[in-house]
Protein backbone atom coordinates (compact mmCIF):
# COMPACT_ATOMS: atom_id res chain seq x y z
CA UNK A 1 0.00 0.00 0.00
CA UNK A 2 1.15 3.82 -0.94
CA UNK A 3 1.44 6.13 1.80
CA UNK A 4 -0.42 8.36 -0.14
CA UNK A 5 -0.56 12.13 2.08
CA UNK A 6 -4.37 12.93 2.82
CA UNK A 7 -5.71 16.09 1.46
CA UNK A 8 -5.57 19.03 3.62
CA UNK A 9 -8.37 19.45 6.44
CA UNK A 10 -10.26 22.50 6.81
CA UNK A 11 -11.19 23.47 10.67
CA UNK A 12 -12.92 26.66 11.34
CA UNK A 13 -13.40 28.17 15.28
CA UNK A 14 -16.92 28.62 16.00
CA UNK A 15 -16.54 30.27 19.41
CA UNK A 16 -13.86 31.36 22.13
CA UNK A 17 -15.97 31.30 24.72
CA UNK A 18 -19.46 30.35 26.27
CA UNK A 19 -20.88 34.35 25.27
CA UNK A 20 -19.75 34.76 22.29
CA UNK A 21 -20.55 35.84 18.44
CA UNK A 22 -23.20 33.95 16.38
CA UNK A 23 -23.11 35.45 12.96
CA UNK A 24 -18.88 34.74 12.35
CA UNK A 25 -19.59 31.04 13.39
CA UNK A 26 -22.57 30.93 10.83
CA UNK A 27 -20.81 33.02 8.12
CA UNK A 28 -17.80 30.25 8.49
CA UNK A 29 -20.28 27.92 8.13
CA UNK A 30 -21.56 29.18 5.18
CA UNK A 31 -18.71 30.00 3.01
CA UNK A 32 -16.00 29.05 4.97
CA UNK A 33 -15.48 25.89 2.97
CA UNK A 34 -14.93 23.64 6.28
CA UNK A 35 -14.50 20.38 7.01
CA UNK A 36 -14.95 20.83 10.52
CA UNK A 37 -16.44 23.50 12.73
CA UNK A 38 -15.48 23.96 16.71
CA UNK A 39 -17.20 25.91 19.23
CA UNK A 40 -14.71 26.07 22.53
CA UNK A 41 -17.02 27.56 25.24
CA UNK A 42 -16.03 26.26 28.34
CA UNK A 43 -14.13 28.91 31.11
CA UNK A 44 -12.72 27.50 33.45
CA UNK A 45 -15.69 27.86 36.80
CA UNK A 46 -18.31 27.45 33.82
CA UNK A 47 -18.41 23.85 34.66
CA UNK A 48 -18.93 24.30 38.32
CA UNK A 49 -21.51 27.01 37.78
CA UNK A 50 -23.26 24.46 35.14
CA UNK A 51 -23.28 21.39 37.83
CA UNK A 52 -24.85 23.61 39.85
CA UNK A 53 -27.77 23.73 37.34
CA UNK A 54 -27.70 20.12 36.61
CA UNK A 55 -28.15 19.83 40.24
CA UNK A 56 -31.54 21.70 40.54
CA UNK A 57 -32.54 20.35 36.95
CA UNK A 58 -31.07 16.93 36.25
CA UNK A 59 -31.67 17.94 32.56
CA UNK A 60 -29.47 21.23 32.73
CA UNK A 61 -26.09 21.62 33.30
CA UNK A 62 -24.73 22.20 29.41
CA UNK A 63 -23.86 25.20 27.62
CA UNK A 64 -27.13 27.87 27.41
CA UNK A 65 -26.55 29.16 24.14
CA UNK A 66 -26.21 26.07 22.54
CA UNK A 67 -29.65 25.87 20.68
CA UNK A 68 -28.95 29.54 19.36
CA UNK A 69 -25.41 28.27 17.89
CA UNK A 70 -26.73 25.01 16.90
CA UNK A 71 -30.25 26.32 15.35
CA UNK A 72 -27.69 29.30 13.80
CA UNK A 73 -25.03 26.85 11.67
CA UNK A 74 -27.21 23.45 11.22
CA UNK A 75 -28.50 24.48 7.80
CA UNK A 76 -25.43 25.67 6.09
CA UNK A 77 -23.18 22.51 8.04
CA UNK A 78 -25.67 20.40 6.96
CA UNK A 79 -25.82 21.09 3.15
CA UNK A 80 -21.83 21.29 3.16
CA UNK A 81 -21.32 18.64 4.73
CA UNK A 82 -19.15 20.11 7.62
CA UNK A 83 -18.65 18.26 11.17
CA UNK A 84 -19.29 19.92 14.33
CA UNK A 85 -17.03 19.54 17.65
CA UNK A 86 -17.92 21.11 20.58
CA UNK A 87 -17.66 21.40 24.74
CA UNK A 88 -21.01 22.75 24.70
CA UNK A 89 -21.76 19.54 27.19
CA UNK A 90 -20.44 21.72 29.83
CA UNK A 91 -21.51 19.65 33.11
CA UNK A 92 -24.26 17.20 31.37
CA UNK A 93 -22.95 16.19 27.28
CA UNK A 94 -25.88 13.27 27.09
CA UNK A 95 -28.63 15.93 27.84
CA UNK A 96 -26.64 18.52 25.48
CA UNK A 97 -27.01 15.78 22.66
CA UNK A 98 -30.49 14.48 23.24
CA UNK A 99 -30.99 18.35 23.25
CA UNK A 100 -28.96 18.39 19.88
CA UNK A 101 -30.78 15.19 18.64
CA UNK A 102 -34.58 17.47 19.00
CA UNK A 103 -32.85 20.62 17.54
CA UNK A 104 -32.19 18.40 14.05
CA UNK A 105 -35.59 16.58 14.14
CA UNK A 106 -37.28 19.97 14.54
CA UNK A 107 -35.42 21.27 11.30
CA UNK A 108 -35.87 18.36 9.46
CA UNK A 109 -32.17 16.59 9.46
CA UNK A 110 -32.48 13.07 9.58
CA UNK A 111 -30.17 11.05 9.94
CA UNK A 112 -27.68 13.20 11.86
CA UNK A 113 -25.40 11.31 14.06
CA UNK A 114 -24.72 12.94 17.27
CA UNK A 115 -22.08 11.66 20.36
CA UNK A 116 -21.86 12.49 23.20
CA UNK A 117 -18.26 12.20 25.14
CA UNK A 118 -18.56 11.06 28.64
CA UNK A 119 -16.02 10.49 31.67
CA UNK A 120 -15.05 13.92 32.25
CA UNK A 121 -16.75 13.94 35.85
CA UNK A 122 -14.45 12.31 38.53
CA UNK A 123 -15.97 14.02 41.14
CA UNK A 124 -16.57 10.31 43.16
CA UNK A 125 -13.21 9.83 42.63
CA UNK A 126 -11.70 13.27 43.98
CA UNK A 127 -14.47 12.81 46.59
CA UNK A 128 -12.99 9.08 47.91
CA UNK A 129 -9.49 9.83 48.50
CA UNK A 130 -7.27 13.01 49.53
CA UNK A 131 -5.14 14.69 46.10
CA UNK A 132 -2.91 17.56 46.82
CA UNK A 133 -4.00 20.59 45.25
CA UNK A 134 -1.18 22.32 42.72
CA UNK A 135 -2.36 25.37 42.41
CA UNK A 136 -1.91 26.52 46.22
CA UNK A 137 -1.11 25.27 49.37
CA UNK A 138 -2.67 21.96 50.69
CA UNK A 139 -5.30 19.16 49.48
CA UNK A 140 -9.12 18.52 47.97
CA UNK A 141 -9.93 17.40 51.70
CA UNK A 142 -9.39 21.17 52.77
CA UNK A 143 -12.44 21.93 50.45
CA UNK A 144 -14.59 19.35 52.07
CA UNK A 145 -18.52 19.80 51.61
CA UNK A 146 -17.52 22.79 49.53
CA UNK A 147 -17.03 20.76 46.52
CA UNK A 148 -19.31 21.17 43.46
CA UNK A 149 -17.69 19.43 40.63
CA UNK A 150 -13.92 17.62 39.37
CA UNK A 151 -13.63 17.69 35.48
CA UNK A 152 -10.44 15.76 34.36
CA UNK A 153 -9.48 17.49 31.23
CA UNK A 154 -9.48 14.71 28.43
CA UNK A 155 -7.64 14.30 25.90
CA UNK A 156 -8.71 13.63 22.07
CA UNK A 157 -9.40 10.21 21.92
CA UNK A 158 -12.74 10.26 22.93
CA UNK A 159 -13.28 13.16 19.85
CA UNK A 160 -11.48 10.92 17.75
CA UNK A 161 -12.95 7.41 18.48
CA UNK A 162 -16.49 9.40 18.16
CA UNK A 163 -15.64 10.70 15.21
CA UNK A 164 -14.30 7.08 13.94
CA UNK A 165 -17.47 6.55 14.62
CA UNK A 166 -19.20 8.68 12.12
CA UNK A 167 -20.67 11.01 14.53
CA UNK A 168 -21.85 14.33 12.54
CA UNK A 169 -21.52 16.42 16.26
CA UNK A 170 -19.61 15.43 19.02
CA UNK A 171 -20.40 17.17 21.85
CA UNK A 172 -18.45 16.60 24.95
CA UNK A 173 -17.85 18.18 28.52
CA UNK A 174 -14.28 19.18 29.70
CA UNK A 175 -11.20 18.04 27.35
CA UNK A 176 -8.23 20.60 26.60
CA UNK A 177 -9.37 23.13 24.65
CA UNK A 178 -6.80 22.55 22.04
CA UNK A 179 -7.56 18.87 22.24
CA UNK A 180 -11.39 19.82 20.13
CA UNK A 181 -9.32 20.78 17.39
CA UNK A 182 -6.73 18.08 18.02
CA UNK A 183 -9.49 15.20 17.56
CA UNK A 184 -10.25 15.76 14.27
CA UNK A 185 -6.99 15.68 12.97
CA UNK A 186 -5.98 12.66 14.53
CA UNK A 187 -9.21 11.18 12.78
CA UNK A 188 -8.59 12.76 9.62
CA UNK A 189 -4.94 11.74 9.22
CA UNK A 190 -4.77 8.79 11.36
CA UNK A 191 -1.60 10.68 13.16
CA UNK A 192 -0.21 7.72 15.47
CA UNK A 193 -1.07 8.53 19.36
CA UNK A 194 3.19 8.57 19.77
CA UNK A 195 4.29 10.50 17.06
CA UNK A 196 5.18 13.53 19.49
CA UNK A 197 6.36 16.20 16.81
CA UNK A 198 3.14 15.68 14.51
CA UNK A 199 0.73 15.97 17.82
CA UNK A 200 2.65 18.80 19.20
CA UNK A 201 2.31 20.60 16.06
CA UNK A 202 -1.76 19.97 15.91
CA UNK A 203 -1.93 21.02 19.63
CA UNK A 204 0.05 24.28 18.65
CA UNK A 205 -2.99 24.75 15.79
CA UNK A 206 -5.76 23.91 18.40
CA UNK A 207 -4.06 26.34 20.82
CA UNK A 208 -4.49 29.32 17.96
CA UNK A 209 -7.98 28.83 17.34
CA UNK A 210 -9.45 27.80 20.30
CA UNK A 211 -10.01 32.04 21.57
CA UNK A 212 -11.65 31.92 17.69
CA UNK A 213 -11.31 35.95 17.34
CA UNK A 214 -7.98 36.79 18.88
CA UNK A 215 -6.23 34.91 16.56
CA UNK A 216 -7.81 37.30 13.31
CA UNK A 217 -7.37 40.78 15.54
CA UNK A 218 -9.67 40.68 18.57
CA UNK A 219 -7.68 41.59 21.75
CA UNK A 220 -4.92 43.69 19.72
CA UNK A 221 -6.21 46.90 18.28
CA UNK A 222 -4.34 49.93 20.08
CA UNK A 223 -5.45 52.80 17.73
CA UNK A 224 -2.92 54.66 15.57
CA UNK A 225 -0.71 52.32 16.46
CA UNK A 226 -1.95 48.43 15.47
CA UNK A 227 -5.29 49.16 13.83
CA UNK A 228 -7.49 46.64 13.15
CA UNK A 229 -10.46 47.13 10.27
CA UNK A 230 -13.74 46.49 10.82
CA UNK A 231 -13.97 44.87 14.13
CA UNK A 232 -17.97 45.02 14.49
CA UNK A 233 -17.79 42.34 11.84
CA UNK A 234 -14.63 40.16 12.82
CA UNK A 235 -13.71 37.18 10.96
CA UNK A 236 -13.16 33.91 12.42
CA UNK A 237 -10.13 31.98 12.37
CA UNK A 238 -9.74 28.98 9.46
CA UNK A 239 -6.59 26.56 9.61
CA UNK A 240 -6.00 24.47 6.60
CA UNK A 241 -3.96 21.74 8.73
CA UNK A 242 -1.60 19.34 6.23
CA UNK A 243 -0.75 15.97 7.26
CA UNK A 244 2.70 16.87 8.38
CA UNK A 245 0.84 19.61 11.11
CA UNK A 246 1.73 22.66 9.12
CA UNK A 247 -1.48 24.75 8.51
CA UNK A 248 -2.44 28.03 7.06
CA UNK A 249 -4.60 30.29 8.96
CA UNK A 250 -7.45 32.39 7.22
CA UNK A 251 -10.63 34.10 7.10
CA UNK A 252 -13.64 34.28 5.46
CA UNK A 253 -13.09 36.96 2.43
CA UNK A 254 -14.72 40.54 3.45
CA UNK A 255 -15.47 39.80 6.84
CA UNK A 256 -13.68 42.49 9.55
CA UNK A 257 -10.56 41.82 11.71
CA UNK A 258 -7.09 41.24 11.16
CA UNK A 259 -4.90 37.82 10.20
CA UNK A 260 -1.23 38.98 10.69
CA UNK A 261 2.18 37.18 11.96
CA UNK A 262 1.62 39.94 14.95
CA UNK A 263 -1.83 38.45 15.65
CA UNK A 264 -0.21 34.80 15.69
CA UNK A 265 2.73 35.37 17.47
CA UNK A 266 0.33 37.35 20.23
CA UNK A 267 -2.39 34.03 20.32
CA UNK A 268 0.45 31.63 20.34
CA UNK A 269 1.51 32.77 23.42
CA UNK A 270 -1.78 33.56 25.22
CA UNK A 271 -2.30 31.89 28.59
CA UNK A 272 1.11 30.02 28.00
CA UNK A 273 3.81 29.50 30.81
CA UNK A 274 6.75 27.60 29.82
CA UNK A 275 5.88 27.61 26.08
CA UNK A 276 8.74 25.01 25.49
CA UNK A 277 6.28 22.73 27.59
CA UNK A 278 2.73 23.10 26.92
CA UNK A 279 1.28 19.96 29.10
CA UNK A 280 -1.88 18.48 27.51
CA UNK A 281 -3.55 14.94 27.98
CA UNK A 282 -2.25 14.18 24.72
CA UNK A 283 1.19 15.39 24.12
CA UNK A 284 3.70 17.88 26.07
CA UNK A 285 3.81 20.51 23.22
CA UNK A 286 6.90 22.83 22.39
CA UNK A 287 6.01 26.61 20.95
CA UNK A 288 9.38 28.10 20.68
CA UNK A 289 9.97 26.36 17.36
CA UNK A 290 6.80 27.98 15.70
CA UNK A 291 7.81 29.59 12.02
CA UNK A 292 5.37 32.26 10.47
CA UNK A 293 5.25 33.55 7.20
CA UNK A 294 3.00 35.82 5.41
CA UNK A 295 1.41 34.52 2.34
CA UNK A 296 -0.72 37.17 1.57
CA UNK A 297 -3.19 39.37 2.99
CA UNK A 298 -5.05 37.89 5.91
CA UNK A 299 -2.99 34.84 4.99
CA UNK A 300 -0.55 32.96 7.74
CA UNK A 301 1.40 29.69 7.07
CA UNK A 302 3.07 28.11 10.13
CA UNK A 303 4.97 25.45 10.50
CA UNK A 304 7.50 24.44 13.13
CA UNK A 305 6.65 23.32 16.60
CA UNK A 306 7.47 20.30 18.51
CA UNK A 307 6.72 17.82 21.01
CA UNK A 308 7.42 15.39 23.65
CA UNK A 309 5.79 12.45 25.00
CA UNK A 310 2.54 13.00 26.97
CA UNK A 311 2.82 13.29 31.13
CA UNK A 312 1.33 10.46 32.78
CA UNK A 313 -1.37 12.06 34.78
CA UNK A 314 -3.95 14.41 33.99
CA UNK A 315 -4.99 18.14 35.12
CA UNK A 316 -8.73 17.91 36.74
CA UNK A 317 -10.57 21.16 38.10
CA UNK A 318 -12.11 21.53 41.20
CA UNK A 319 -15.08 23.77 41.48
CA UNK A 320 -16.33 24.73 45.07
CA UNK A 321 -18.41 27.08 47.03
CA UNK A 322 -15.78 29.64 48.36
CA UNK A 323 -18.49 31.95 50.32
CA UNK A 324 -19.46 35.24 48.48
CA UNK A 325 -18.73 38.76 47.21
CA UNK A 326 -20.64 41.79 47.72
CA UNK A 327 -19.99 45.04 45.93
CA UNK A 328 -21.06 48.75 45.86
CA UNK A 329 -20.40 51.83 43.43
CA UNK A 330 -20.98 55.16 43.26
CA UNK A 331 -19.50 57.94 41.06
CA UNK A 332 -18.06 61.52 41.69
CA UNK A 333 -17.55 64.17 39.15
CA UNK A 334 -16.05 68.02 38.86
CA UNK A 335 -13.56 69.33 40.50
CA UNK A 336 -12.63 67.59 44.17
CA UNK A 337 -13.79 64.22 42.99
CA UNK A 338 -11.10 62.19 44.18
CA UNK A 339 -11.10 63.93 47.29
CA UNK A 340 -15.28 63.12 47.76
CA UNK A 341 -14.20 59.60 46.58
CA UNK A 342 -11.39 59.20 48.82
CA UNK A 343 -14.02 60.33 51.63
CA UNK A 344 -16.19 57.89 50.54
CA UNK A 345 -14.10 55.00 50.88
CA UNK A 346 -13.32 56.28 54.24
CA UNK A 347 -16.60 56.63 55.30
CA UNK A 348 -17.21 53.30 54.21
CA UNK A 349 -14.67 51.47 56.24
CA UNK A 350 -15.76 53.09 59.02
CA UNK A 351 -19.62 51.90 58.24
CA UNK A 352 -18.24 48.55 57.91
CA UNK A 353 -16.35 48.58 61.45
CA UNK A 354 -19.56 49.93 63.07
CA UNK A 355 -21.79 47.73 61.93
CA UNK A 356 -19.19 45.05 62.93
CA UNK A 357 -19.91 43.07 59.45
CA UNK A 358 -18.11 39.62 59.84
CA UNK A 359 -15.57 40.05 56.19
CA UNK A 360 -12.63 37.93 55.31
CA UNK A 361 -11.57 40.40 52.87
CA UNK A 362 -12.00 44.31 51.62
CA UNK A 363 -11.20 46.01 48.82
CA UNK A 364 -11.48 49.76 48.17
CA UNK A 365 -10.67 51.55 44.71
CA UNK A 366 -11.33 54.43 42.50
CA UNK A 367 -12.40 53.26 39.50
CA UNK A 368 -10.44 55.90 36.79
CA UNK A 369 -7.54 56.02 39.24
CA UNK A 370 -6.33 53.03 40.53
CA UNK A 371 -9.16 50.09 40.55
CA UNK A 372 -6.80 48.61 37.52
CA UNK A 373 -3.67 50.56 37.18
CA UNK A 374 -1.04 49.09 38.91
CA UNK A 375 1.48 51.37 38.03
CA UNK A 376 0.92 53.87 41.15
CA UNK A 377 0.76 56.88 38.87
CA UNK A 378 -1.53 58.73 38.29
CA UNK A 379 -2.54 62.70 38.11
CA UNK A 380 -5.50 63.11 40.51
CA UNK A 381 -5.66 67.04 40.32
CA UNK A 382 -6.82 66.19 36.52
CA UNK A 383 -9.51 63.69 37.01
CA UNK A 384 -12.81 65.37 36.70
CA UNK A 385 -14.54 61.87 37.75
CA UNK A 386 -14.22 58.87 39.93
CA UNK A 387 -15.98 55.93 40.81
CA UNK A 388 -15.86 54.40 43.98
CA UNK A 389 -15.84 50.62 43.90
CA UNK A 390 -15.95 48.47 47.50
CA UNK A 391 -15.86 44.90 47.12
CA UNK A 392 -15.81 42.29 49.68
CA UNK A 393 -15.57 38.75 50.76
CA UNK A 394 -18.72 37.06 52.95
CA UNK A 395 -19.77 34.15 54.39
CA UNK A 396 -23.47 34.87 53.74
CA UNK A 397 -25.03 36.39 51.22
CA UNK A 398 -26.86 38.68 54.00
CA UNK A 399 -24.00 39.58 54.37
CA UNK A 400 -22.89 40.55 51.14
CA UNK A 401 -25.74 42.60 50.47
CA UNK A 402 -24.58 45.23 53.37
CA UNK A 403 -21.89 45.81 51.70
CA UNK A 404 -23.82 47.24 48.56
CA UNK A 405 -26.48 48.59 50.70
CA UNK A 406 -23.76 50.90 52.56
CA UNK A 407 -22.09 52.08 49.21
CA UNK A 408 -26.18 53.08 48.15
CA UNK A 409 -26.53 54.97 51.64
CA UNK A 410 -23.90 57.36 50.59
CA UNK A 411 -26.42 58.98 47.84
CA UNK A 412 -28.07 60.39 51.38
CA UNK A 413 -25.66 60.21 53.70
CA UNK A 414 -22.10 60.67 51.83
CA UNK A 415 -19.85 63.48 50.26
CA UNK A 416 -21.42 65.87 47.56
CA UNK A 417 -22.33 64.62 44.30
CA UNK A 418 -22.73 60.80 44.43
CA UNK A 419 -24.30 59.74 41.55
CA UNK A 420 -25.10 56.42 39.67
CA UNK A 421 -24.82 53.79 42.87
CA UNK A 422 -25.26 50.54 42.09
CA UNK A 423 -25.23 46.83 44.26
CA UNK A 424 -24.12 43.67 43.72
CA UNK A 425 -23.86 39.92 45.66
CA UNK A 426 -22.91 36.91 44.40
CA UNK A 427 -21.73 33.11 45.38
CA UNK A 428 -18.43 32.52 44.69
CA UNK A 429 -17.68 29.36 42.77
CA UNK A 430 -13.91 28.97 42.91
CA UNK A 431 -11.64 26.94 41.21
CA UNK A 432 -8.72 24.66 42.43
CA UNK A 433 -6.66 22.44 40.31
CA UNK A 434 -5.48 18.74 41.50
CA UNK A 435 -3.42 15.95 39.18
CA UNK A 436 -4.92 12.06 38.69
CA UNK A 437 -3.22 9.40 36.88
CA UNK A 438 -4.23 9.07 33.11
CA UNK A 439 -5.40 5.43 34.06
CA UNK A 440 -7.58 6.52 36.40
CA UNK A 441 -9.69 8.14 33.62
CA UNK A 442 -12.49 6.28 31.57
CA UNK A 443 -14.06 7.31 28.66
CA UNK A 444 -16.98 6.66 26.96
CA UNK A 445 -19.54 7.48 23.77
CA UNK A 446 -23.03 7.40 23.76
CA UNK A 447 -24.79 7.99 20.37
CA UNK A 448 -28.05 9.58 19.60
CA UNK A 449 -29.27 9.52 15.92
CA UNK A 450 -32.27 11.83 14.28
CA UNK B 1 11.52 55.07 22.92
CA UNK B 2 8.67 53.73 24.36
CA UNK B 3 8.28 49.61 24.74
CA UNK B 4 4.97 50.46 23.02
CA UNK B 5 7.15 51.75 19.66
CA UNK B 6 9.44 48.51 18.73
CA UNK B 7 6.96 45.81 20.69
CA UNK B 8 3.85 44.62 20.66
CA UNK B 9 1.91 43.05 23.64
CA UNK B 10 -0.48 40.76 25.09
CA UNK B 11 -1.75 39.68 28.60
CA UNK B 12 -3.45 36.44 29.79
CA UNK B 13 -4.44 34.22 32.76
CA UNK B 14 -4.31 31.03 34.44
CA UNK B 15 -5.55 30.07 37.73
CA UNK B 16 -3.39 33.09 39.75
CA UNK B 17 -1.06 33.62 37.60
CA UNK B 18 -0.74 36.44 35.05
CA UNK B 19 1.33 35.80 32.05
CA UNK B 20 2.75 38.80 29.26
CA UNK B 21 3.81 38.59 25.59
CA UNK B 22 6.34 40.88 24.59
CA UNK B 23 6.83 40.68 21.34
CA UNK B 24 9.25 43.05 18.83
CA UNK B 25 7.50 44.22 15.63
CA UNK B 26 11.10 44.00 14.25
CA UNK B 27 12.89 41.20 14.96
CA UNK B 28 16.19 42.84 14.94
CA UNK B 29 14.73 44.48 18.32
CA UNK B 30 14.62 41.70 20.23
CA UNK B 31 18.42 42.09 21.66
CA UNK B 32 16.86 45.36 23.08
CA UNK B 33 14.02 43.69 25.04
CA UNK B 34 16.22 40.94 26.29
CA UNK B 35 18.49 43.44 27.34
CA UNK B 36 16.02 45.64 28.50
CA UNK B 37 12.89 44.23 29.53
CA UNK B 38 13.52 42.55 32.66
CA UNK B 39 11.92 40.77 35.35
CA UNK B 40 13.13 43.31 37.60
CA UNK B 41 12.02 46.90 35.30
CA UNK B 42 8.95 45.21 34.80
CA UNK B 43 8.07 44.68 39.19
CA UNK B 44 9.50 48.41 38.94
CA UNK B 45 6.96 50.06 36.48
CA UNK B 46 4.02 47.75 38.29
CA UNK B 47 4.69 48.33 42.00
CA UNK B 48 1.13 47.82 43.06
CA UNK B 49 0.97 44.10 42.02
CA UNK B 50 2.06 41.82 44.69
CA UNK B 51 3.84 38.84 42.53
CA UNK B 52 5.09 35.45 44.47
CA UNK B 53 7.49 34.54 42.12
CA UNK B 54 8.10 36.25 38.46
CA UNK B 55 9.81 34.27 35.52
CA UNK B 56 10.85 34.96 32.46
CA UNK B 57 10.92 32.79 29.23
CA UNK B 58 13.23 34.40 26.06
CA UNK B 59 11.90 32.77 22.52
CA UNK B 60 14.45 34.69 20.21
CA UNK B 61 12.87 32.72 17.38
CA UNK B 62 10.16 34.05 17.50
CA UNK B 63 11.35 37.51 18.49
CA UNK B 64 9.33 37.35 22.17
CA UNK B 65 9.68 37.46 26.04
CA UNK B 66 7.37 35.74 28.16
CA UNK B 67 6.74 36.88 31.71
CA UNK B 68 5.04 34.24 34.05
CA UNK B 69 3.84 35.81 37.51
CA UNK B 70 2.76 34.01 39.58
CA UNK B 71 0.09 34.89 42.49
CA UNK B 72 -0.37 38.67 40.41
CA UNK B 73 -4.28 37.54 40.52
CA UNK B 74 -5.47 37.93 44.28
CA UNK B 75 -6.33 33.93 44.07
CA UNK B 76 -7.32 34.12 40.29
CA UNK B 77 -10.37 34.97 38.27
CA UNK B 78 -12.63 32.81 40.08
CA UNK B 79 -12.39 34.29 43.37
CA UNK B 80 -10.58 37.43 43.13
CA UNK B 81 -12.28 41.12 44.23
CA UNK B 82 -10.35 43.42 41.76
CA UNK B 83 -12.78 44.88 39.16
CA UNK B 84 -10.22 43.34 36.30
CA UNK B 85 -10.08 39.82 37.70
CA UNK B 86 -8.30 38.62 34.44
CA UNK B 87 -5.58 41.20 35.06
CA UNK B 88 -6.32 41.77 31.15
CA UNK B 89 -5.59 45.38 31.64
CA UNK B 90 -2.11 44.28 32.90
CA UNK B 91 0.35 44.34 30.01
CA UNK B 92 -0.99 47.31 28.52
CA UNK B 93 0.69 49.03 31.38
CA UNK B 94 4.07 48.63 30.24
CA UNK B 95 3.70 50.00 26.93
CA UNK B 96 5.16 52.99 28.34
CA UNK B 97 8.05 51.38 29.57
CA UNK B 98 10.97 53.89 28.54
CA UNK B 99 13.55 51.74 26.24
CA UNK B 100 16.55 52.18 24.22
CA UNK B 101 17.73 55.83 24.53
CA UNK B 102 14.79 56.96 26.69
CA UNK B 103 15.90 54.26 28.96
CA UNK B 104 19.44 55.92 29.28
CA UNK B 105 18.29 59.40 29.59
CA UNK B 106 15.98 58.06 32.88
CA UNK B 107 18.16 56.64 34.26
CA UNK B 108 20.71 59.34 33.94
CA UNK B 109 17.80 62.03 35.27
CA UNK B 110 18.04 59.98 38.09
CA UNK B 111 21.34 60.24 38.96
CA UNK B 112 21.31 63.91 38.57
Amino acid sequence: MTNVAKQPLRIGAGAGYSGDRIEPAAELAEKGELDFLIFECLAERTIALAQAARQSDPEAGYDPLLEKRMCAVLPAARANGIRIVTNMGAANPLSAARKTLAIAREMGFDGIKIAAVIGDDVLDLINAEDWPLTDREGSSADLGKAILSANAYLGARGIVEALDGGADIVITGRVGDPALFLGPLIHHFQWPEDDWNTLGRGTMIGHMLECAGQLTGGYFADPGIKDVPDLARLGFPIAEVSQDGSAIFSKVEGSGGLLSIATCKEQLLYEILDPSCYLQADVAADFTTARFKELGPNRIAVSGGHGTERPQHIKVSIGYKDGFIGEGQISYAGPGAVARGELAIAIIRERLDLIDLPLRELRCELIGMDATNRTGKADTSALREVRVRVAGRTDTLEDARAIGAEVEALYTNGPLGGGGAISLAREVIAVASTLIPREAVKTSIHYEVA
Amino acid sequence: MLLRDIAHLRTGDKGDVSQISVIAFSTEDYALLESEVTVERLLDHLPNISVRHAHRYELPNLGALNFVLEGALTGGVTRSLALDAHGKSLGAQLLDLPVGDAQNLSVMDKAV
